[in-house]
């Protein structure tokens, strides 16, 4: 049973955690290519700034000496949301919307996407330095731990703060999303677009209108999906530039330009992760006895060694593509 | 003074101007029909009166205001409303959907235009939650002029409403047409189905490389030896 608890704590809360970081960042990648139709590549670098404004507020409020019953990252978060919503908009009027107007295709914004990643990278190097920094240097990181009323199990279930108020989070955003598409006149208005920009614009959408929000929506999920990973793990230049590949790959299996696919996709892409690096040898050991003599459980039986984690969102990728050429559910093709 | 008035308009993508000169007056009681051959400039006609492509010359004027080159966002509420040819439903949203979105620009109470709709078209009012994507041609292009109408537009353009219809769909959809101009709705069309058109059109216009060719009634064009000749096939 210990084994079993062991696995809960690695896999299912692993993967919880690390698939709501995903799916909150794929989501902003596919409402970005459903409007825009262009793969945003500096998602990641986004991501990573709003961690870094979130660490800089937080700063500030504690310097204040200020104390909030939660983790002050979280507390400050819903203004770095904002604050990065408004530079998600500054990005876009700087960089793309120039593009934009004079015909760019496609491939021409996600080069310069690439080159706004670098320069977000840059600019955070520049001002922050290259070093690990912990939003937990001020205030400890609780534990949560949960015991099993069962016989024999002495493990308790266990996971920190920031990873719950990180799934809870997620929860409501992934909630609002939906209501706000599916309920809202700007929110349907916006999928009228991504399913058809021509008609969207002939049924007189305000399809500026419609970018604006899709950035907004799109820099605030980034900022809160880089200073929760931030919060989970610690905080550093190429803390999500590292996952950007596995993002993308949960924005591409769940469908491009599809919003739930996105979710589906983080989450599925997220567990996928932990299963394929939890070590089964642990759930093998109390068969001990059942097994033959001659068979000896090896210290680590993983399908992944970790530091090759990052195949295994290329394996799902490749193979939803081979099945599934347009994702789980049925995204844009182009 | 004619609801929707083109002078001498010229038009086109950037390169050669496709049109060279239209000139087109429709006014709230009409039916207007466009006819002529592939690549005269038909369908171009209506997405330069709808902002869709550069008029370099000449002027679009709305009730008397003129609208040259106004994006489709402003024409809108002015009371404008286009119907394009082809993929001109939102397939993966819901035919109640569709017309909401026909009605973005509005910001009162959508339920009268609502059950208009429905009673114009009574196949769609139980296919209301599916997606428009999953319906046939037909009922497609009437979830199309549904969405169209929901703006309550006082002139419908629409591009070519019969084309790739089955007769029985080709012959509702002319009578839902008739039955929106008697409601006061000016009607500027397109169309393939020349003869089938100009029987009920008020106004016809023959375009040729840009150009009018002829113009007067549907019933005008259709008597006239020369237009039968080279473009209603004899």
């Amino acid at each position: 049973m210990n084994e079993l608890v062991f696995f809960f704590n690695q896999v299912v809360i692993g993967g919880v955690v690390l698939g709501s970081i995903y799916a909150l960042g794929a989501v902003g990648i596919t409402l970005i290519f459903g409007i825009l139709r262009f793969a945003h590549f500096a998602h990641g670098d986004m991501m990573t700034l709003g961690g870094f404004i979130t660490f800089i507020l937080a700063a500030i409020v504690a310097g204040f000496g200020i104390a909030f019953p939660l983790p002050t990252g979280f507390v400050v978060l819903p203004l770095a949301m904002g604050i990065a919503a408004v530079l998600a908009l500054g990005i876009d009027k700087g960089f793309y919307a120039p593009l934009r107007a004079r015909g760019a295709k496609p491939v021409t914004l996600l080069i310069a996407s690439i080159g706004v990643t670098m320069m977000i990278q840059g600019l955070i190097r520049l001002f922050f330095g290259s070093s690990t920094r912990s939003f937990f240097d001020g205030e400890p990181k609780k534990l949560i731990r949960i015991d099993l009323p069962f016989e024999g199990v002495t493990r308790p279930i266990s996971f920190t703060e920031p990873q719950l108020l990180l799934v809870v989070l997620t929860a409501i955003a992934v909630i609002a999303l939906h209501y706000f598409l599916t309920r809202s006149r700007l929110g349907k208005g916006m999928r009228a677009m991504a399913d058809n920009a021509d008609l969207a614009r002939v049924s007189g959408i305000n399809t500026r209108l419609v970018v604006r929000v899709t950035w907004v929506i799109a820099g605030a999920l980034a900022c809160m999906a880089g200073a929760m990973l931030a919060l989970d793990v610690s905080l550093k230049p190429d803390l999500a530039f590292n996952i950007l590949l596995p993002i993308f790959a949960a924005a591409i299996v769940g469908g491009l330009g599809h919003a739930y696919g996105a979710i589906a996709g983080g989450f599925l892409l997220g567990f996928a992760e932990t299963l394929a690096v939890f070590n089964w040898a642990v759930l093998l050991r109390p068969f001990r006895a059942a097994l033959p003599d001659w068979f000896e459980i090896p210290g680590s039986l993983a399908l992944v060694q970790s530091e090759y984690k990052l195949t295994v969102a290329f394996i799902i990728l490749v193979v939803v593509l081979l099945v599934r050429p347009t994702g789980i559910f049925k995204g844009a093709s182009t | 003074m004619s609801l929707v008035e083109l002078r001498n308009v010229q038009a086109g993508y950037g390169g050669a101007p496709i049109l060279n000169g239209v000139d087109i007056a429709i006014d709230a009681s009409d039916i207007g029909v466009i006819v002529g051959p592939n690549g005269a400039g038909k369908s171009t006609t209506l997405k330069a009166i709808f902002g869709l492509l550069k008029v370099s010359e000449g002027t679009v004027s709305f009730d008397g205001q003129e609208i040259t080159n106004w994006e489709a966002d402003r024409l809108v509420p002015l009371g404008l409303s286009f119907v394009p040819q082809e993929h001109n439903v939102f397939t993966s949203m819901t035919v109640h959907e569709n017309f909401e979105m026909g009605a973005f620009t509005r910001r009162d109470d959508l339920s009268d235009s609502l059950e208009m709709v429905y009673e114009m078209f009574p196949d769609l009012k139980a296919k209301r939650r599916q997606n428009a994507g999953e319906l046939s041609g037909g009922q497609r292009q009437m979830v199309a002029m549904g969405r169209a109408l929901m703006s309550k537009p006082r002139l419908l353009m629409l591009d070519e409403p019969s084309a790739g219809l089955s007769p029985r769909y080709m012959m509702e959809i002319f009578e839902q047409v008739v039955k929106i101009n008697k409601a006061g709705v000016g009607i500027l069309m397109v169309e393939q189905n020349a003869r089938q058109a100009l029987a009920f059109a008020s106004k016809g216009f023959v375009l040729a490389s840009g150009q009018n060719r002829f113009t007067g009634t549907g019933r005008e064009l259709l008597d006239d030896p020369d237009v039968a000749k080279s473009f209603l096939g004899g």
